[in-house]
């Protein structure tokens, strides 16, 4: 254990912490959703800029191109959540996409999309669940036919967040019918405007508000390039779980932010006069989650040396999703209980705190314990391949 | 000894779902979301021909008499269903406060409500819980002041309003100086608003009638606790059927030992809740000393097991539950919103603690 932060660190720290000073007012506080697409872009650009985002990418694909350094990553969560600034996108693109493309895309995909992508100039989302695979993801039907040099895609996609803003789509698709239902998976890039993609728009239970969109995507006929796919024909299970492990452990990875901004609503809301704060449940409450936030922090520490060191955590790298995911909606159940009678309020209606965020946070961690592998899905995996224990005996063929 | 529903109460609660099933349909209440209040009168009509909104109203004023039990065999089904109704405010809260009380106009509020003709909204949150600068003060004879999260007020035709723990006032809904704007939140399907008053005159003030608002508010909470677990039972039937229906890996999830115990500790949790709640709603009758703490631990157990319910319930359909289209949602909301009307849990269980006397860490 080496956590001292020598006298370059702090630098670091302050270097951080004046750029937050001098930039934070163009988005504190404010939902991507609010400023406008240049704005968002220029915003995230600006962060590249300053090795804040994209800290660690080659710069020949768009990235800063520093080297790895835990501590470096410390800081700039811990002082971004500080100032209440998101740093970065958490959307699928750069969290997921581009993870992959460094560990298997071709050196042409690698220079197309990486720094467009970071720069929040492409936006992707992920086509993996259809309606009769989710699960059990590896049976998706969706088929890609040879055509010539391309591929026609036939079939349909559900619960693609984003789908409805986004320039492109990391699909998979079956490309080998013949083979045994893990090998027979491509892993394909495909624009959403090609002729015979149409996407519709599915309504959540958060209605109107939040960030997240949830789509069907369909594919008739759409015609792509075969050097679309990523990695090799029939790898794209394997490649898609390299994205699926990244997905894993971004989701939710800002909860100290979300703790700091409960917090402060829990300094600013009174009952009877009295500040929720100084209620001694809702205190211990709070302290308890403040205890699982620091586990997760320290946690996400560990898993990035052992990511740096190239060593397997084991079963410790399993359990993150399931823990943050539910850590998320805790955290939105404390601040609404803390607004009593007015926590119930929503669609931007009068005396609504922080514009129905917390609210709008219970939906949404809600759809995260779900979304990207189920909880009971985690807890199968942590069991079987973090624990050995032997997997649920097959049905018997009817 | 007997505990359990009569085979009236058993009647009550199968003709009441035959009818929400046909009448009131999910699809009928998504329709009302886009209205600017959930509380159709067409459905307080139909549920007063039913003789559900006079469920507590005296014989002599038209209504059935009945107990708190059989009133909470009524909510439990208009929380299985996700009715929107005024039942909370006028049959329950209103009713059990005017008829402890003597006013001319008594009779005929009480004949209105039994008959489906007036509706009473409720404004009470402040008499344990102020927020806002809300209040309502009486001041030479009029009303003055905020209200907030007022229960059923925005298509009433009168107000019952919590002044203090020991006063309460009744307005007309379109008297001078009343202001109501509801308030939104994300259960579409109970209305809950903010009111306020500028010099309005009372139809009536009671003053000194602490026992009736402490009676009123156990009745309250007894009954929203049995509309929170009719919810749960809602969203465990769903989950249960989902279960039985949907296949992944090539066999009903149902069949996954996982998805198994999530059901079963659902209904692990709902069943004993049901028999607290039986309970609590049948001392309000029969063992009244001990509803205040009843009423307490019913409806703070109930919230807490309805929000487990409700998350683990829309995790058994995985994404599907997520979608508007699948409805599980308004479930969902009116568990999670009931949880923060008249009393959130912390504040009951503290409540509790101090009815019984027992000591508060200083
Ligand atoms: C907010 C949100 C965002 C999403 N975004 C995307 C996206 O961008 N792109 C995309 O492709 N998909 C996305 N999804 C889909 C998501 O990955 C799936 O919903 C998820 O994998 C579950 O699949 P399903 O919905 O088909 O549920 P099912 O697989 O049908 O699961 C239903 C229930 O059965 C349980 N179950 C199933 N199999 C087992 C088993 N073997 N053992 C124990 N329990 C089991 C599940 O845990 C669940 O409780 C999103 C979902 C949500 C909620």
């Amino acid at each position: 254990m080496d956590l001292e932060y020598g006298q370059e660190y702090e630098a670091f720290r302050q270097e951080v912490r004046s750029f937050l000073d001098n930039n934070k007012l163009k988005v504190k506080g404010r939902a991507p959703s609010e400023l406008t697409r240049q704005q968002y872009n220029d915003w995230l650009e600006l962060q590249i800029e300053h090795g804040y985002w994209a800290r660690t990418i080659p710069k020949q694909y768009g990235g800063y191109g520093a080297e790895p350094d835990l501590m470096h990553t410390v800081i700039m969560d811990e002082e971004f959540n500080r100032a209440g600034v998101m740093r970065g996108s958490p959307s699928q693109g750069p969290s997921m996409l581009v993870p992959t493309l460094l560990e298997h895309g071709t050196e042409e995909q690698k220079q197309r999309w990486i720094g467009p992508t970071m720069r929040g100039e492409v936006r992707w989302c992920q086509g993996y669940s259809e309606p009769g695979s989710g699960s059990d993801l590896a049976s998706l039907q969706t088929s890609a036919r040879e055509d010539g040099d391309d591929f026609l895609i036939n079939g349909q996609k559900i619960w693609t967040s984003t789908a409805d803003r986004s320039d492109m789509i990391f699909v998979l698709v079956r490309t080998e019918p013949e083979a045994p239902k893990h090998s027979g998976i491509s892993y394909i890039l495909l624009d959403m405007k090609t002729e015979g993609l149409e996407v519709q728009p599915l309504r959540t239970m958060s209605g109107d508000i939040g960030e997240n969109s949830f789509n069907q995507v369909f594919f008739k006929d759409v015609r792509v390039p075969q050097s679309s796919v990523v990695g090799h024909r029939g790898e794209g299970w394997k490649i898609a779980n390299t994205t699926l492990k990244h997905e894993r452990n971004s989701l939710s990875s800002n909860a100290e932010g979300t703790l700091f901004r409960l917090m402060r609503l829990m300094e600013k809301e009174t009952i009877n006069g009295v500040s929720a704060m100084a209620n001694p449940v809702y205190r211990d409450r709070l302290m308890k989650l403040q205890a699982r936030v620091l586990a997760m922090k320290h946690h996400a520490m560990r898993l990035l040396t052992c990511s740096l060191k190239q060593e397997n955590p084991g079963v410790a790298g399993l359990v993150t999703k399931l823990q943050n995911c539910q850590l998320g909606f805790d955290m939105a159940s404390l601040a609404i209980d803390v607004m009593g009678e007015l926590g119930a309020l929503y669609d931007h209606t009068k005396y609504e705190r922080d514009k129905g965020f917390w609210q709008a946070h219970s939906f949404f961690s809600l759809g995260l314990i779900i979304g990207g592998g189920t909880a009971q899905i985690q807890k199968n995996i942590i069991s079987e391949r973090g624990l050995g224990l032997p997997r649920e005996p097959k049905p018997a063929k009817a | 000894m007997d505990f359990g529903l009569s085979e009236d109460q058993i009647m009550l609660d199968e003709t009441l779902r035959s009818f929400l099933a046909d009448q009131v349909s999910i699809e009928r209440i998504r329709s009302l979301r886009e209205e600017s209040c959930p509380n159709h009168r067409d459905i307080w009509k139909e549920l007063a021909e039913l003789g559900a909104t006079g469920i507590l109203v005296p014989e002599e004023h038209g209504g059935s008499e009945l107990s708190l039990l059989d009133a909470a065999v009524v909510a439990w089904t208009l929380g299985h269903a996700v009715t929107p109704s005024p039942f909370l405010g006028s049959s329950i809260l209103a009713t059990v406060a005017l008829r402890d009380l003597s006013h001319k106009a008594i009779p005929g509020w009480l004949g209105g409500i039994a008959s489906g003709e007036t509706v009473f909204g409720v404004a009470a949150t402040e008499l344990f819980s102020k927020r806002e600068e809300a209040g309502i003060r009486i001041e030479g004879g009029t009303l003055h002041g905020k209200a907030m999260m007022a229960l059923d007020a925005c298509n009433a035709d009168f107000i019952l309003v919590g002044v203090d723990p020991q006063t309460l006032a009744v307005v007309r809904r379109d008297a001078d100086g009343v202001e109501v704007e509801r308030l939104r939140t994300t259960d579409a399907t109970r209305c809950t608003s903010e009111i306020i008053l500028k010099d309005t005159a009372p139809e009536a003030v009671f003053e000194n009638v602490g026992p009736t608002v402490q009676r009123m508010l156990e009745a309250g909470r007894i009954t929203l606790a049995a509309e929170t677990l009719g919810a749960c039972e809602a969203m465990i039937e769903q989950a249960v059927a989902y279960a039985k229906e949907r296949k992944q890996f090539n066999r009903v999830i149902g069949s996954f030992q996982a998805v198994k115990h999530m059901c079963s500790e659902m209904i692990a949790d709902l069943e004993p809740a049901r028999s607290l709640l039986w309970y609590a709603a049948h001392s309000f009758n029969a063992i009244p000393d001990e509803t205040p703490l009843m009423s307490c631990h019913a409806l703070a157990h109930a919230s807490e097991i309805g929000r487990e319910i409700a998350s683990v319930a829309t995790q058994v359909h995985g994404g599907i539950g997520w979608t508007d289209d699948q409805n599980l949602h308004f479930w969902f909301k009116r568990i999670g919103v009931a949880r923060h009307l008249l009393g959130g849990p912390e504040f009951l269980r503290d409540r509790a603690a101090e009815l019984q006397g027992l000591a508060k860490a200083s």
